[in-house]
């Protein structure tokens, strides 16, 4: 019962591109304008219930900017990956943190996905799936250039490892 | 390998009476004349006599005609099932030759359409199972045109329900292991049964190991007292409240479920208030009666004559069913491991399921595909291991064998936090109703408090006993839940990769939540809460070298700020 006491997983060694601060913020932002425009605009046209609107719309916004500001920090600190031999390793989220490990031998595809936002920000998310429906690692937020490098070099360590990784 | 001429549909047909119901041309009005194959060119052209259903000098073959006489039939219910209701319906407004007409008119045209529907369909329909791959092209306008390669398929089921079956047929599905659903799945609907077998054989049977090979033959058979844990699940409660809503939507459908309800009301009139306490208490039961009675007969009609076999070349088999006869096959190289699942009815007299764990096996929501999966239907828990250990040729079942290791007693006291909140926020909103309101609902939640607060604790600790985990040999022992309770045993080499979670509240009482991922069955099987160092040890231990590089192993290290690129 008490082997292993005191184990814990290591963060991975590569923090995210910079960036990628800015392309939450921007995410984070529109979401906050989108919804509490909406309530804003609802709130002007409907007079009998322009409080109940408008408060809630301020609130939500003030909210959402304090989120625009603070949450991408945070994650640039808590998202992170790694790239060895043997496999590739990823951490995210903060209060529902997430670790996940798929050995290269298992990988089964590596892409490269970039969003109109994040063509704008000069950043790319690579997707790496295993045969598990479940076990796909998603390293968003790095630098394009980075991301067309590093998907080569998983494919090339995949297509190098016999077997149909299941 | 090679494949031997024969002609499906003409060998071992029974004579079916009414036969002629196939056309030779679609004279349907309102079908599309076939088109002839300059929309594909580069199909093989088929000779264009129907009588040619035998395989062509080339390997392509036909489904079975035979699929227009079920059609037909199956048509015919439908106009059956539907024109009674509606000439009912019907024969108050108009006069009866002009219903007649009408009806008439419909169920040539439903009848007529869909057979030339089928016949097209027939037409445009071949397979070849050729030395490389399997192919079929079906379509009409939009030729489709699938084929997998023959080392990559890995499930051939055969499936005939009781029309197909009296005509000697069945549909078969050739799948192969991914799990992308239908795409990379076959159909073919219908083949002569003796063509199911063969595509079964041939397909599957390409790596013959030694024949009669230890842990081959019969792994288990259907003992028909099984049947006692039919009713134990939630099926009968489902299918009681579906057969009262079934009434009241027949009623509805004749207008008369107004006129229902008003009369049960005005028969409830003037009786005293224990008749009435007594007529729901009837109700109830009799609802319960009518759901266990459907219960049986859907394990019988489900489960009857159900076969576990492990053939040789390593392929498991389940045959089974009454009226609709299934057979599924499962790669023994596909399998992953077993789950024994506990409903928690059948938990409470002992008893379990077994499903395996397999890649390729069919993922959709289907209630029937749900199915495919499962081995042996609830059986004494004894049994249900020793049918384990069959199916993974061990001595014991992991299952049964491994010990477990508990989770720590914060596991516990989260799963209890969780039951009394379920329960205690609801009834606080009522009782705060009430105190607004009525004392009424004050009573009811203080009533419900009383009922529903020892159950959820009992149903917590329960949960948190259930929990644990364990090493078994090849396999990885998982087990968790309550209500549907599961013990997973899973091939430690069938691990993909891991998935370590914990939120913000696991993590200040040092709990964590493991994933393994894997290529076959749910895609992810979870470990829950376990002790942090000892649960990644665990992990780590499990499939070696995955995990150890990003483990740290001592006590209190400082949390490294990890240089940047």
């Amino acid at each position: 019962m008490a082997t292993g006491e005191g184990t814990r997983l290591r963060p991975p060694n590569n923090s995210l591109n910079e960036r990628a601060i800015g392309w939450w913020r921007v995410q984070w932002l529109t979401l906050t304008v989108v919804v509490a425009g909406i309530l804003a605009v609802l709130g002007a046209l409907i007079a009998p219930a322009r409080a109940w609107l408008l408060i809630p719309a301020a609130a939500l916004a003030v909210l959402g900017l304090a989120c625009t500001a603070l949450i991408p920090v945070w994650w640039f600190r808590v998202h992170r990956w790694e790239v060895t031999e043997e496999a590739v390793y990823v951490r995210t989220g903060f209060f529902w943190q997430e670790w996940r490990i798929a050995p290269m031998s298992r990988i089964q595809t590596v892409d490269t996905v970039r969003g109109p936002l994040e063509q704008l920000f000069r950043l790319s998310t690579v997707i790496v799936t295993t045969a598990s429906s479940k076990g796909a690692v998603r390293i968003g937020g790095l630098d394009h250039e980075l991301a067309a490098e590093l998907a080569e070099r998983l494919t090339r360590i995949t297509q190098a490892t016999p077997g149909d990784a299941t | 390998m090679s494949d031997v001429p024969e002609a499906p549909g003409t060998s071992d047909a029974p004579v079916v009476p009414g036969a002629p119901a196939v056309p030779e041309v679609p004279a349907v009005p309102g079908v599309p004349a076939v088109p002839e194959a300059p929309a594909v060119p580069s199909v093989p052209a088929l000779p264009d006599s129907p009588d040619s259903v035998a395989a062509s000098e080339d390997g392509w073959r036909r489904l079975d005609r035979r699929t227009l006489l079920v059609t037909v039939v199956v048509m015919t219910g439908v106009v059956v099932g539907a024109g009674v209701p509606t000439g009912i319906g019907l024969s108050g407004a108009l006069p009866p030759g002009e219903v007649f007409a009408w009806l008439l008119g419909g169920a040539v045209l439903l009848i007529g359409g869909g057979t030339g529907a089928d016949y097209v369909r027939w037409r445009r329909t071949r397979y070849r199972m050729g030395p490389e791959r399997a192919e079929l092209h079906t379509g009409l306008f939009l030729v489709k045109r699938r084929s997998l390669a023959r080392e990559r398929i890995r499930t051939v089921d055969l499936t005939a329900n009781l029309l197909l079956r009296l005509l000697g047929l069945v549909k078969v599905r050739i799948g192969t292991g991914e799990q992308t659903g239908g795409e990379s799945t076959l159909e073919l609907d219908p083949v002569t049964r003796a063509e199911g077998e063969r595509l079964r054989t041939e397909l599957l049977g390409r790596a013959p190991g030694a024949a009669g090979a230890p842990g081959e033959g019969m792994l288990a058979v259907l003992d028909p007292a099984w049947i006692r844990y039919a009713p134990l699940s939630f099926v009968p409660v489902a299918l009681g409240g579906a057969g009262i809503g079934g009434l009241f939507q027949v009623a509805d459908w004749f207008g008369v479920q107004n006129r229902a309800i008003h009369w049960a009301g005005d028969q409830f009139r003037g009786i005293s208030p224990v008749w009435v306490v007594a007529l729901i208490v009837g109700l109830a039961v009799a609802t319960g009666l009518a759901g266990v009675v459907a219960a049986l007969a859907l394990w019988i009609e489900m489960w009857w004559n159900h076969r576990l076999e492990r053939e040789p070349g390593g392929t498991l088999r389940v045959r089974r069913g009454l009226f609709t006869s299934r057979s599924i096959s499962i790669e023994e190289r596909r399998l992953r491991g077993v789950e024994l699942v506990e409903p928690i009815g059948v938990r409470l007299v002992g008893a379990a399921r077994v499903d395996a764990i397999a890649t390729g096996l069919a993922q959709d929501d289907d209630a029937e595909e749900m199915d495919q999966k499962t081995l042996l239907p609830a059986a004494p828990r004894a049994v249900a291991d020793a049918v384990a250990a069959r199916i993974l040729r061990e001595p014991a079942s992991p299952t049964s064998t491994v010990r477990l290791v508990p989770h720590p007693r914060a596991a516990r006291a989260r799963r209890l936090r969780w039951a009394l909140s379920s329960v205690l926020l609801p009834l606080a909103v009522v009782a705060a109703l009430g105190l607004l309101l009525t004392d009424v609902l004050v009573v009811i939640a203080a009533a419900g408090a009383v009922v529903l607060l020892p159950l959820a604790v009992l149903m917590a600790l329960d949960a948190y006993r259930g929990l644990g985990h364990g090493l078994g040999g090849a396999y990885l022992v998982a087990r968790s839940g309550t209500v549907r309770r599961t013990t997973v045993a899973l091939q430690r080499g069938g691990v993909v990769g891991w998935t370590v979670r914990q939120s913000f509240f696991q993590r200040r009482t040092g709990l964590l939540t493991l994933t393994a991922t894997t290529a076959a069955g749910g895609g992810a099987y979870h470990v829950y809460d376990t002790a942090e160092g000892e649960g990644l040890t665990f992990a780590a231990e499990a499939v070696p070298g995955l995990l150890e590089p990003f483990l740290i192993r001592e006590r209190a290290a400082e949390r490294p700020s990890g240089p940047g690129r």
